[in-house]
């Protein structure tokens, strides 16, 4: 019998087979794995990046450059007549009292060009500030303080050296720096928390622009938002989930909540524009017409937060309640309600974050505009945070480019918060069955 | 009185209802003994339900019709040549009339326009003043209505609970209504505009410049509304996008459900879906400060000639951003692949990465497709990157580092500033928009197909 020996050599082969190419499939496994790993490592570059490059180009927007003036409180300028009346203390030339002490800090420019590019050195908001420390105090009248006084957003550049080498800067910088050297060696520059940042409208000048109107703006919004699809999208995840029989309405309802989920928010805003604005004749521009539209798209969201939050309370509590005597209403809202809520608030809470930081569809109904006062009401016009993160993104002067990226911080601080809060509903009211 | 005031104490009559019919209810058991239908409450609630709900009802219509009876009043009061005009003078001199009405201290320059304005406020006053009767009226005799119901054999519960099934009910139709308002609003703004530029120049033509049809006053003549490039554009930076997304999304889900360690992967799959809560707009920032220049200046350096507006800065932040979307949709659909497959395919021997890619994609696959649908249905859909990064001239070409537009960047640029309603170049914006919304329905809807008949085979 010698049949056995061909078996004998294929056995060998296959494993000589096997062994001959084990070292190239280990070293395929070591590469398909290191694969994974690099994409993994490369999303969290993006990440990075994008942090880095946002937080060090915003976090100077924080802190804004000041120059301490002496300023005489000359009475023949503010109030000649001596009547100390409001309306005269309020219609004064302020801004001849800080060019005075510019000039005197600086006698020896006499060329007229020149000493206008000085009376530039100070920020416009200047004169504003010391009329409403006149008013606040007018016994300063007749005295000569040391104030601190916002400089001018390009001289702020200059000083955070956001122009680049002293080298490349223009005559007009030039000169400009060389004048900061020198109050900065008098111990007269000092860099100060930029209040204007965080309690001012927009503005086209850069140091007086702030994100208190599009902050405020965005609070009526999701004021809006969340008052109505709180409470609607937890109505509409109850019914589908607790009430309604599983039938072809029921799902004709379920494909078009899941594929609203999906409709690109610009969608949104075309029917905002369509309905809200040009039916209902709704104020444009107002966070109730931003709100309207942001609620019909977190619905979905919430919605679908919702069934899955109800789904996971057990049918033992539903039929213990029923088997007491609860009818189906009092069975939902007394015993499977209350146990579902911390997941439907999860979920509220990351719909609203996304509408918080939704944009496109605001700009269809007008949100885009241009709006310096503060919004006071629901139909008063506004802007909301990422709109207004738009729009100074657009604007050409260097200063905006920073106080985008601070407007972004914030946002995204907001957003962190938010989140924040979701996980910590999660974690801390996480039940399992 | 002031609406919102009406408001108020017509909810506050509900509360007091509310009170007066919990009070009643258990007044009967205190005479009857406790042999009423339901618990008190629910005849307080009852009682609540009557006194506001029709006297809501009345002010929502009162509101409704409010408007056209103030503005007729006031323009009774115009001389009759003044009205003879057409439609869009009458409502240029209704706004004037509106203006004038509610900016009391301007003195209007028209005495005609005052008068009526004057008019107009005082029908206003007197609305306002029957209104608040009548509510009122409603809400009491509503009130009176059903505390005369209350009788220990009728069935408030029951009541009580139909109006409560009736208003989820409408809570779960708003989906519907939603999506009937959305369709409606786009197509019937689309009709208008296909009555001024045929379809076929919309669907086939190649060149879009839709800024030409302000500047010469012919309407729709001279404009051209042809949408070709605008889609191809939009499917050159879905594409980049997708090049990006794709490989490293899909990548990480398999590190993540296959390799990694539950440390490893508590820690990073967090940080991944960071990645998708940051709002689009710092997206587009950053795309259009750092990306943008970066490939531009690499681009130069190697002799190549890139727009600043390149289509592959957008589609690259593009696809950074869907990353997560498509990593978790993926990890969901590795991780409902049956372990007994693996152990099946380890057990002849197969290592881990022959396993993953002979066995467990292969099953996971066609949730794989429908996730990576969804995911282009995004990128098509996304707004603020492309408005932000992407150029704004319509250029048919396939070349990723030259400037395309996109459908939504131009719906943007078309809807944003002063707008005239009946010209072309608005309504084009909704023409743009129903191909986005028809295009990414249909991708939704093949998507979560796929997804759905997926799930169910190994649930």
């Amino acid at each position: 019998m010698n049949d056995l020996a061909p078996h004998k050599v294929a056995t060998s082969r296959s494993l000589d087979i096997v062994m001959e190419g084990l070292a190239k499939r280990r070293k395929a496994e070591l590469r398909f794995r290191a694969y994974g790993l690099i994409s993994i490592i490369a999303a969290l570059l993006f990440l990075l990046i994008l942090f880095s490059s946002i937080i060090s180009k915003g976090y100077s927007a924080f802190l804004y450059t000041n120059v301490a003036l002496d300023i005489t409180f000359d009475p023949q300028i503010i109030d000649p007549e001596g009547t100390r009346s409001s309306d005269a203390l309020s219609g004064a030339d302020y801004d001849a009292l800080w060019k005075s002490a510019v000039y005197r800090l600086f006698p020896e420019v006499t060329d007229r060009q020149k000493k206008r590019a000085l009376s530039g050195f100070v920020g416009s908001s200047a004169g504003q500030r010391l009329r409403a420390m006149v008013k606040a105090e007018p016994e300063l009248i007749g005295t000569t303080r040391r104030v601190w006084l916002p400089v001018d957003d390009n001289i702020d550049m200059l000083a955070k050296g956001h122009l680049g080498e002293v080298s490349e800067l223009n005559d007009r910088n030039r000169d400009s720096q060389g004048w900061l050297v020198t109050l900065q060696n008098q111990d007269r520059i000092r860099k100060a928390i930029n209040q204007e940042f965080f309690t001012n409208g927009d503005s086209r000048e850069p140091e007086a622009a702030g994100i208190w109107g599009a902050v405020s703006g965005s609070a009526f919004t999701l004021l809006v938002t969340i008052g109505l699809s709180l409470p609607i999208g937890i109505a509409a995840a109850i019914y589908l989930e607790e009430f309604a029989s599983r039938d072809r309405w029921t799902d004709f309802i379920e494909v078009n909540i899941n594929n609203l989920a999906a409709v690109p928010s610009i969608v949104f805003g075309l029917l905002g524009l369509a309905v809200f604005i040009n039916i209902f004749g709704l104020p444009r521009s107002s966070p109730l017409v931003g709100g309207l539209v942001l609620t019909l798209m977190t619905l979905p969201v919430i919605i679908i937060a919702g069934r899955s939050a109800l789904k996971s309370v057990p049918p033992s509590v539903r039929e213990a309640a029923l088997g007491i005597g609860a009818s189906p209403a009092q069975m939902v809202f007394d015993h499977v309600l209350p146990l579902a809520m911390p997941g439907m608030l999860t979920g509220a809470i990351i719909g609203t974050a996304r509408a918080l930081g939704e944009s496109a569809p605001l700009l269809m109904i007008g949100m885009v505009a241009f709006i310096v006062d503060v919004p006071t009401g629901l139909t008063s016009p506004a802007t909301v945070l990422p709109v207004q993160i738009y729009l100074w993104a657009d604007s050409p002067e260097r200063a905006f480019v920073e106080r985008t990226s601070a407007a972004i911080m914030v946002l995204l601080v907001f957003l962190i918060v938010m989140n924040g809060l979701a996980v910590y509903l999660r974690k801390r009211y996480e039940r399992r069955w | 009185m002031e609406k919102s005031n009406l408001l108020m104490l017509i909810v506050l009559l509900g509360v007091a209802a509310y009170y007066r019919g919990t009070h009643r209810a258990e007044s009967l058991i205190a005479k009857n003994g406790p042999r009423l239908h339901s618990l008190p409450g629910f005849y307080g609630y009852y009682m609540a339900l009557w006194s506001t709900l029709p006297a809501l009802l009345v002010m929502v219509f009162w509101q409704l019709g409010e408007g056209h009876v103030m503005t007729a009043g006031a323009l009774a009061v115009l001389p009759e040549e003044m009205t003879k005009a057409d439609a869009s003078q009458i409502s240029l001199l209704i706004n004037d009339i509106r203006n004038a009405a509610s900016e009391s201290t301007y003195a209007q320059a028209n005495p005609v326009i005052q008068a009526a304005a004057d008019r107009y406020l005082q029908l206003g006053r007197q609305s306002n003043l029957l209104l608040t009767i009548l509510s009122l009226c409603v809400s009491l005799v509503g009130a009176l209505f059903a505390h005369r119901q209350i009788k220990p054999t009728f069935r408030a519960r029951n009541q009580v609970e139909k109006v409560l099934t009736v208003s989820l009910v409408s809570c779960a139709l708003l989906a519907i209504l939603t999506t009937v308002g959305i369709v409606l609003s786009v197509l019937i703004e689309s009709v208008r505009f296909f009555q001024m530029v045929p379809v076929t120049d919309f669907i086939f033509g190649l060149k879009w410049s839709p800024q030409i049809a302000m500047r010469s006053d012919q309407v729709g003549s001279s404009g051209a509304f042809g949408a070709i490039p605008l889609v191809t554009g939009t499917l050159l930076i879905s594409l980049v996008a997708m090049i990006v997304a794709v490989p490293i999304g899909l990548l990480s889900a398999i590190y993540l459900s296959e390799y990694s360690g539950p440390r490893f992967r508590s820690t990073a799959k967090p940080l991944l879906e960071i990645l998708a809560g940051i709002p689009t707009v710092v997206y587009g920032f950053f795309a259009a400060l750092v990306v943008a220049p970066f490939i531009r200046d690499l681009g130069t350096s190697v002799g190549l000639d890139v727009s600043s507006e390149s289509a592959l800065a957008a589609g690259l932040v593009m696809g950074i951003m869907i990353i997560p979307f498509v990593s978790s949709l993926s990890d969901d659909f590795i991780n409902a692949v049956p372990q007994s497959l693996r152990d099946g395919a380890y057990a002849l021997g197969a290592t881990q990465s022959e396993t993953i890619r002979q066995v467990v994609m292969p099953a996971a696959l066609p949730g794989v497709v429908g996730g990576i649908l969804l995911a282009v249905s995004r990128a098509i859909g996304e707004t603020m990157i492309v408005v932000m990064a992407a150029g704004l001239s319509a250029n048919l070409t396939f070349n990723p580092l030259a400037a395309v537009t996109t459908v939504t960047t131009q719906i943007v640029t078309l809807l944003v500033g002063d707008q005239e309603f009946d010209s072309p170049k608005t309504l084009a914006a909704f023409a743009l928009g129903l191909v986005l919304f028809l295009l990414t329905l249909a991708l939704n809807i093949l998507a979560l197909r796929i997804v759905r008949k997926y799930r169910e085979q190994y649930e």
